[in-house]
């Protein structure tokens, strides 16, 4: 059995758990992992208070209760494999550089914000700032992968300099605001408008999409690197048809009051 | 009581040099003697010094806070946590107000001037000044770009200030100020006219039949007439422009015979032509500055890494953001000036940022008077006050120094006479004076800067050690007002510091003038502007002004 955490029952205001996350529990003993600290929102607290702690170490860690009020779950970790059974709050996977971290159900906001690397797969649907920027920086997620398995909420990808931001259902408002470079998925709508501010990246999508003006049309293509991508996030598990592997897609470029070295993709009906 | 006994005392003020003696402290002040049994500081081995005295800095009212908001990412990166005796903040280059104070004092500096409040904001200055522990505090008074004095500058004719004297006087009564600032005088309303400027101090500012000089040569006049403590404060126009050493020098030759000292000197210090690649004009400014005792300068020095650039010249700041292309503040404070907020970065290989920190260094390095060139980063617009320490190392210590020149732009360098190796060394007495002695003289703080009997008891005592850097960054201890706040670089105690506040006598009349322009100029009703509230005002230090011919 996995070393476990069970949250005994929902902190009255947020629990804060930097820190958390199984590269870091791996080498600890039960008593050193039971004194952490955790934040319960000014009060410094200890682990024990509010988790009882079952199984072994190793690379693998559960956590477990309603952990909607827990924040910073995974954050900053950098290998082995974090599973959260059930809803996790803001902040989670913030800063990670490498393992994977699995949510069972949904996150909140900021969810692998600031994020250089690793994978972060919440089979649930995902809060606002999804793979977004700390609150004043100008670049997000550097690097890695997240996978949502249901809708992302507003200002997916903000600031997106480097990596792969997949949501299988419908994603909010203002996807890749100010996005540097890296590439956003939509498999099931995209909210208006995408890329505002973008220099360079990619915004697919699979469906009709409210463009900004500053977005010019390109072309119509098959892009080849595009055929990669999605065939590798269809043997993530995200639900990708042939169609659209193979489609046409219309390119648009932008963000014409910026560099216009971005581009926005968009998978054109029956061809 | 308080005896720090033996250390090697810079007293340049006094025309102590390095002696190695007795400093007592007694009631707040410096005293000739104690008992024996009198508690003490073992400061062998140690340096002692006055407190430092900042004679330019930004670090209160609503531009610092809305640069504070404008940088979330620096907070988070340096958060100081609550303790017994500090509260929380944050830090970077624009820290919360507690921790300026404590910051500043853990630097060994117990006395700071902020240089730019627009009288407008003068209550939210006064406000964060009473949330900055530990130092003595005063603020200057923003006059140059203010539509009702344009009018009175412009009425009063070439010969006379007359209600101008009055209306600085008033003006300085209505804030809680302690002087006069003016910034690019002109420019800036001419950018709120429209994205212009002035270029010269005889442009006119549009409609209002005033010109840079008329402003420069009143306000000056009535300074002078006033007596205030310290003279105009003056940020030249076209900072940062290419060429901008000519509009610096005619600023000093249209202000011969009256005091002036100009802000961050370094930034108004180019040659070459506008729009073009500015070079070294730091060798004829230090000339010209040795040659006229009644001006003085900070430098402004430029320190490579962050920086927040705050400053009332609007159209400098939208400049500063065609470079950046980030985040921008930019503000009309209706009648009385702009304001510009630009997070910045110096970098070593950039040619115009290795030429402003060589500008600097010549400026520092060529000046004869170092009581008349003294200190400053311009903080937080060429940097940090906690750089001051680096900045100190690079005057001290000339192996450092040439190591650092070599790490710069080197096409830059060559448009200064660093190329040469300068030789200057500043010594301990020479540190004691453009970062205490000069700037308390210069603001006419008698009591600060120096440790003479009935000098505030503000004193910083160093551990010797060859590295400057680490020596000035962390003081062993420092004594404010008599009170160890500083104790091996930790902080023992965060008491209040005081409010300087000038005391210049105005005739009454002058509300009669005001009154009208007033109504005409401002959204803010005449009787409702002048600062009541005696919990912004109270309790402050009064320093008098010394008003001759008048009787007053
Ligand atoms: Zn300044």
């Amino acid at each position: 059995m996995p070393l476990t955490l069970t949250l005994r029952e929902p902190p009255t205001v947020p629990l804060e758990t930097e820190g958390l996350s199984p590269d870091r529990l791996a080498t600890r003993r039960r008593g050193e992992i039971e004194a952490l600290t955790v934040w319960h929102g000014n009060r410094r607290a200890q682990l024990a208070d509010f988790f009882a702690v079952s199984g072994n170490g190793g690379e693998e860690l559960r956590v477990e209760g309603d952990l909607r009020r827990v924040k910073f779950l995974g954050a900053g970790m950098t290998d082995g494999r974090l599973t959260v059974a059930g809803d996790a709050g803001m902040h989670t996977g913030a800063d990670m550089r490498g393992g994977e971290l699995v949510v069972e159900g949904d996150v909140g906001d900021f969810a692998g914000v600031n994020m250089h690397g690793g994978r972060l797969v919440v089979e649930g649907s995902a809060g606002h700032q999804l793979g977004g920027a700390h609150p004043g920086e100008r670049a997000g997620m550097r690097g890695g992968e997240i996978l949502v398995h249901g809708d992302a909420g507003d200002q997916v990808g903000t600031g997106l300099r480097r990596g792969l931001i997949a949501v299988a259902g419908r994603v909010g408002d203002a996807a890749g605001l100010r996005m540097l470079a890296g590439t956003i998925v939509a498999l099931g709508g995209l909210g208006a408008p995408p890329g505002a501010a973008m220099r360079r990246g990619t915004i697919v999508a699979m469906s009709h999409v409210t463009l900004l003006p500053t977005f010019a049309f390109a072309c119509s293509y098959r892009p080849p690197f595009l055929r990669l991508y999605l065939r590798h996030l269809r043997a993530l598990g995200l639900p990708l048809t042939d169609d659209q592997i193979e489609g046409r897609y219309a390119r648009w470029c932008g963000d014409g009051l910026e560099l216009r070295r971005g581009e926005i993709l968009i998978l054109e009906a029956g061809r | 009581m308080l005896r720090i006994a033996q250390g090697r005392v810079y007293d340049p003020a006094n025309g102590v040099d390095g002696d190695v003696r007795d400093v007592c402290l007694n009631g707040g002040k410096v005293v000739e003697e104690l008992p024996s049994h009198a508690p003490r500081i073992d400061a062998r081995g140690m340096i002692v010094m006055p407190g430092g005295v900042d004679i330019h800095s930004h670090i209160a009212g609503p531009k610092v806070n809305a640069a504070r908001k404008l940088a979330p990412e620096e907070h988070r990166a340096d958060p100081l946590d609550r303790t017994a005796i500090m509260r929380s903040g944050t830090g970077g280059t624009v820290p919360s107000t507690f921790t300026t104070g404590y910051r500043y004092a853990l630097l060994g500096y117990t006395t700071v001037v902020d240089a730019a409040t627009p009288p407008l904001a003068a209550r939210h200055t006064l406000a964060e000044l009473r949330d900055t522990p530990i130092v003595d505090a005063a603020f200057l008074v923003l006059m140059g770009n203010n539509l009702p004095m344009f009018e009175l500058i412009r009425d009063a004719g070439p010969d006379g200030a007359g209600p101008v004297t009055e209306a600085v006087a008033w003006w300085l009564e209505a804030t809680g100020g302690y002087g006069v600032k003016l910034v690019n005088p002109g420019g800036v309303e001419m950018w709120k006219h429209g994205n212009r400027n002035v270029t010269s101090l005889d442009d006119e500012v549009e409609g209002l039949g005033v010109t840079p000089r008329r402003v420069l040569e009143a306000i000056a006049t009535s300074v002078d007439e006033l007596g205030l403590p310290h003279p105009v404060h003056v940020h030249c126009n076209n900072l940062g422009v290419a060429g901008n050493w000519r509009t610096t020098l005619d600023t000093l030759d249209t202000l011969q015979g009256r005091r002036a000292h100009l802000a961050h000197l370094q930034f108004h210090a180019y040659g070459g032509t506008p729009g073009k690649r500015p070079r070294s004009r730091a060798p004829e400014l230090a000339e010209h500055l040795d040659a006229h005792p009644e001006h003085s300068a900070d430098v402004g020095q430029v320190m490579f890494g962050p920086a927040t650039t705050i400053t009332a010249d609007a159209p400098v700041s939208a400049r500063l953001r065609e470079i950046t292309g980030g985040k921008w503040v930019n503000a009309d404070l209706e009648a009385e000036t702009g304001c510009g907020i630009v997070p910045f970065a110096y970098r070593e290989r950039n040619y115009v940022h290795a030429l402003q920190w060589a500008i600097g260094l010549e400026l520092f390095l060529l000046s004869r008077d170092p009581w008349r060139v003294v200190l400053s980063t311009d903080h937080p617009n060429g940097g940090s006050f906690l750089s001051y320490p680096r900045l100190i190392r690079l005057l001290m210590d000339r192996e450092f120094r040439n190591e650092q020149i070599d790490r710069v732009n080197q096409k830059a360098i060559r448009r200064t006479v660093l190329r040469d190796r300068l030789e200057r060394e500043y010594t301990l007495g020479e540190i004691a004076i453009i970062t205490r002695a000069g700037p308390a003289r210069l603001l006419g703080l008698a009591d600060k800067g120096h440790l003479g009997v009935g000098a505030d008891a503000d004193v910083t005592v160093y551990g010797e050690h060859e590295d400057r850097e680490q020596m000035f960054a962390t003081p062993r201890y420092v004594i404010k007002g008599g009170r160890v706040i500083v104790e091996d670089g930790e902080l023992r105690e965060a008491p209040a510091g005081d409010l300087l506040r000038v005391e210049a006598d105005h005739d009454e009349a002058i509300e009669r003038t005001l009154r009208p322009l007033f109504e005409e100029h401002y959204s803010v009703q005449f009787a409702n502007y002048p600062v009541r509230e005696p919990w912004l005002l109270e309790p402050a230090r009064r320093i008098p002004a010394r008003r001759d011919g008048s009787g007053r």
